[in-house]
């Protein structure tokens, strides 16, 4: 019998550099290194690079500066000279694609294939749209007919996760520059690289110093930038826990803030659906990126008439998913991204087994060093499960049933979250209804995670508030109030 | 699960056999119909990009080579011109024999794919090499003549010593929702094939949709074709990628529910070794390593052989060659 055996087929990690230590990027400029921490490759645990721990002090400098170049130069420029910036910042990100699909790939543990097809070039998507609407603003119908043209808050501090370090960069910065805001950007604890790398696009793109400061560090760091009483609007990505204490820390000042949480997605398969894309969709919805999406497609409600037939229909396709090395270009599932990750998730999968959940996963050998978890499909979930209520972020796909399109609304909203769902039916007008009812920010019909940066995203309930992309992201960027209420008079 | 006999000999028992994966005491019409339609639909954009992702399967060093003799071999050689003589036929059979002069371990093509008057020529040809000779049958390329004539084209090829016959589906029946004559035709074909393998040619190009492709994969395979054929090569577009994809999830779930196996030919426009990798990577992850003989799955092709040794060159030598140090046939 042939065997159709790929090849190993690695990319290479000498397109980029990476230093041995890496400072703040402040004012333009990094600073020495200090406080330094290590980043690791999650694939095999080897430390890529130390990076600088930003302590309060930093934070002020970093905020000061924004502040003097939101007030100095980027709050004053016209929508299209800010334009022509993101315009070059987009372009740059193109050229440099492949350097930033490496460096990614690297910190974070996700297959090359996925930087490379999906990440960088998103990131590169955004940049560009939020390019065009620069000098469009005043036609975005953000502001009533007749009031005052939308204005920036002034100094944006981000925080953003560790899942999509550098698509979630381009979803902050874009919006906040386009608008003519500055911006204090923390990344992820575990993921710094590639937002200091984006650092150097920044000089690259003769962006006015102060414009964007990218400070590194853990969630202290990330406290003391929400906290910080120079800082207008706040954009965060991440936990609910840490969602909520953001909220509650920001309560009582005029600092704005949207928040971008957690899911637990219901992937609704009817048993009309074109099964065999409805598997791809469902593979698609958890195991890209390891299942450690925000929106992934968590819950899978499969009609009861057709649940046996999808499941062996998905494990037969899970059976051909490739699990491994993170730069070979043919890996589907690469490593989890942190020890920590991989023990919550673990020990979730454990606790759902222990409340009778069957547990699955195809035959594959994860490598020895680094942090692995086996593509995992667990049956027999109900409701009341843990793995049916709290988000996982990990490849594990919980398995339901229901009989009628009103079980599987009601199903699918009985969570604290709602941020996505996917629908899968060939009937349009079931399309339809199930949008209407559905409590999620973003609801796909016969696909999954498909992203657009003109399509606004974001969350109900415990999934957070505000959107980001499209017209929508805009507002949260700009205030129509009087300006003598706004960080732009100041 | 339906047992389907692979001795089958009449008509009648295709028909015995159809009925009994239905699960109907009669073959209508209407139940063809039912059973076709209630096939679960092929969404379009999920297809084409699932297609694409496969597409980007990196086939290096040692897995490149093995896919390049693999492909070489699954290739029906063809030439299916108004102008081809009894000179061009010997010649392609020449180059089926000694597919690269350069280098004798160059692995020989499947079979040279001729219309019915060229099989005695391409026969005598081949010789005793194994290299099967198939041909085109049933009035090929439009399929636009009464079953009578269709079936005397078939007759006539396989007398000469045809192989394998490689049939046209009528797609006006098929597109008129007339199932039962496209069944009934397929099966009257088949009987006339006699040893002969059938290939079934959907005219993927002209059926259009996913949905139908779908369902012109399962009624071939109910009426007894040993494998299903995208295209003609004379209607645009031919093989497609998500098409070939769609017939290999139709074999694959074929032979869950039968237990039996049903081969595929995608046929027209792959021209690259680039192309023919890609084929390759999605009948291993679609309908899986069982299909990767030339018992299963073929190229129908003509330019495709040469780019396949070119790149097979390369693989030994480390250059590029050029056209030249290829033979045209």
């Amino acid at each position: 019998m042939p065997k159709f055996e790929y090849a190993p087929a690695p990319e290479s990690r000498a397109i980029v550099t990476i230093e041995k230590s890496y400072g703040l990027f402040i004012d333009g400029a990094f600073t020495r290194p200090r406080a330094t921490f290590p980043t690791l490759n999650p694939a095999d645990e080897t430390v890529l690079a130390e990076v600088s721990q930003a302590s309060p002090e930093d934070v002020d400098t970093a905020v000061a500066a924004a502040r003097r170049a939101y007030e100095g130069v980027w709050g004053r420029m016209s929508g299209a000279e800010r334009g022509k910036y993101l315009f070059r910042i987009a372009r740059i990100l193109q050229e440099r694609a492949r350097e930033f699909a490496v460096l990614e790939t690297l910190d974070n543990g996700k297959p090359i294939k996925e930087t490379r097809d999906v990440d960088v070039p998103v990131a590169a998507a955004h940049f560009f749209y939020h390019a065009g609407w620069a000098d469009k603003l005043e036609y975005a119908g953000l502001s009533a007919s007749g009031a005052d043209v939308p204005r920036p808050h002034g100094v944006v501090g981000q925080v953003i996760p560790w899942n999509f370090p550098l698509l979630m960069l381009a979803w902050k910065i874009a919006p906040a520059l386009a608008t003519g805001n500055t911006v204090v950007l923390k990344p992820a604890e575990t993921t710094p690289l590639s937002a200091l790398l984006f650092a150097e696009v920044c000089q690259q793109a003769d962006l006015p110093a102060g414009v964007v400061n990218i400070i590194t560090g853990d969630g202290s760091t990330g406290q003391a930038l929400v906290e910080h009483p120079d800082v207008d609007k706040i954009a965060f990505t991440g936990s609910t826990d840490v969602g909520k204490a953001i909220a509650r820390s920001i309560a009582g000042t005029s600092k704005k803030a949207t928040l971008e949480l957690g899911g637990k997605a219901a992937n609704i398969v009817f048993d009309d659906a074109p099964l065999d894309q409805a598997v791809e969709g469902i593979v698609n919805g958890i195991f890209f990126n390891q299942g450690q999406v925000c929106c992934a497609g968590s819950r899978l409600l499969v009609q009861e008439n057709v649940h046996d037939q999808v499941v062996a229909k998905l494990k037969r396709r899970l059976d051909t998913l490739r699990v491994g090395d993170p730069m070979d270009k043919n890996s589907d599932l690469g490593a989890i991204n942190s020890r920590a990750q991989l023990d919550r998730i673990t020990s979730l999968v454990e606790a759902g087994v222990a409340e009778g959940a069957e547990r699955w996963s195809p035959e594959c050998t994860l490598p020895a060093k680094g942090y692995w978890f086996p593509p995992t499909v667990l049956t027999g979930v109900s409701q009341t499960h843990r793995v049916a209520t709290e988000e996982i972020f990990g490849p594990v796909l919980s398995v339901l049933t229901f009989r009628t399109p009103q079980e599987a609304v009601a199903k699918a909203n009985n969570t604290a979250y709602g941020l996505s769902a996917g629908v899968w039916t060939e009937k349009g007008s079931r399309i339809l209804w199930m949008a209407d009812q559905l409590k999620a920010g973003v609801v796909w019909a016969n696909t999954f995670n498909r992203f657009d940066p003109t399509s606004p995203f974001g969350g109900y309930k415990e999934s957070g508030y505000g959107r980001e992309g499209g017209r929508h992201g805009l507002e949260a960027y700009v205030t129509t109030a009087p300006a003598t209420l706004t960080g732009a008079a100041r | 699960m339906v047992t389907v006999s692979t001795t089958t000999r009449t008509a009648q028992d295709l028909t015995a056999q159809a009925r009994d994966v239905l699960g109907v005491s009669r073959l209508t019409n209407h139940a063809l119909t039912s059973w076709l339609h209630g096939l679960p639909g092929v969404d379009q954009v999920g297809c084409e990009a699932r297609a694409a992702s496969l597409g980007t399967r990196s086939v290096k060093t040692t897995s490149k080579a093995w896919a390049i003799d693999t492909a070489i071999g699954m290739i029906d050689l063809t030439t299916l011109e108004g102008s081809d003589t009894v000179g061009k036929v010997r010649s392609l059979c020449a180059k089926a024999l000694v597919p690269d002069p350069l280098d004798g371990t160059t692995p020989r093509p499947a079979a040279i794919c001729v219309y019915g008057d060229m099989v005695a020529t391409a026969k005598a040809a081949l010789g005793d090499s194994g290299i099967h000779v198939a041909a085109v049958a049933t009035a090929f390329p439009s399929g636009r003549a009464s079953m009578p004539v269709k079936l005397a084209d078939t007759r006539d090829a396989v007398e000469a010593g045809a192989d394998e016959i490689d049939m046209v589906i009528d797609r006006g029946a098929f597109l008129a929702g007339d199932y039962l004559t496209v069944f009934n035709q397929i099966a009257e074909v088949k009987m006339a094939c006699g040893a002969a393998h059938l290939k079934v040619i959907m005219e993927t190009g002209e059926l259009v949709t996913y949905d139908n492709v779908r369902r012109a994969s399962y009624l071939s395979m109910l009426a007894g074709g040993d494998f299903i054929k995208t295209s003609t090569g004379k209607v645009q577009p031919a093989a497609t990628l998500p098409v070939t994809l769609v017939m290999l999830e139709a074999v694959r779930d074929w032979r869950e529910l039968t237990g039996s196996q049903v081969g595929v030919k995608p046929a027209g426009g792959i021209k690259t070794t680039k192309d023919a990798i890609k084929y390759l990577v999605m009948v291993s992850e679609i309908a899986g390593d069982d299909w990767l003989t030339p018992e299963w799955f073929r190229f129908g092709a003509s330019s495709l052989l040469n780019d396949l040794i070119l790149q097979r060159q390369k693989l030994a030598t480390g250059a590029y060659s050029g056209a030249d140090y290829v033979t045209i046939d």
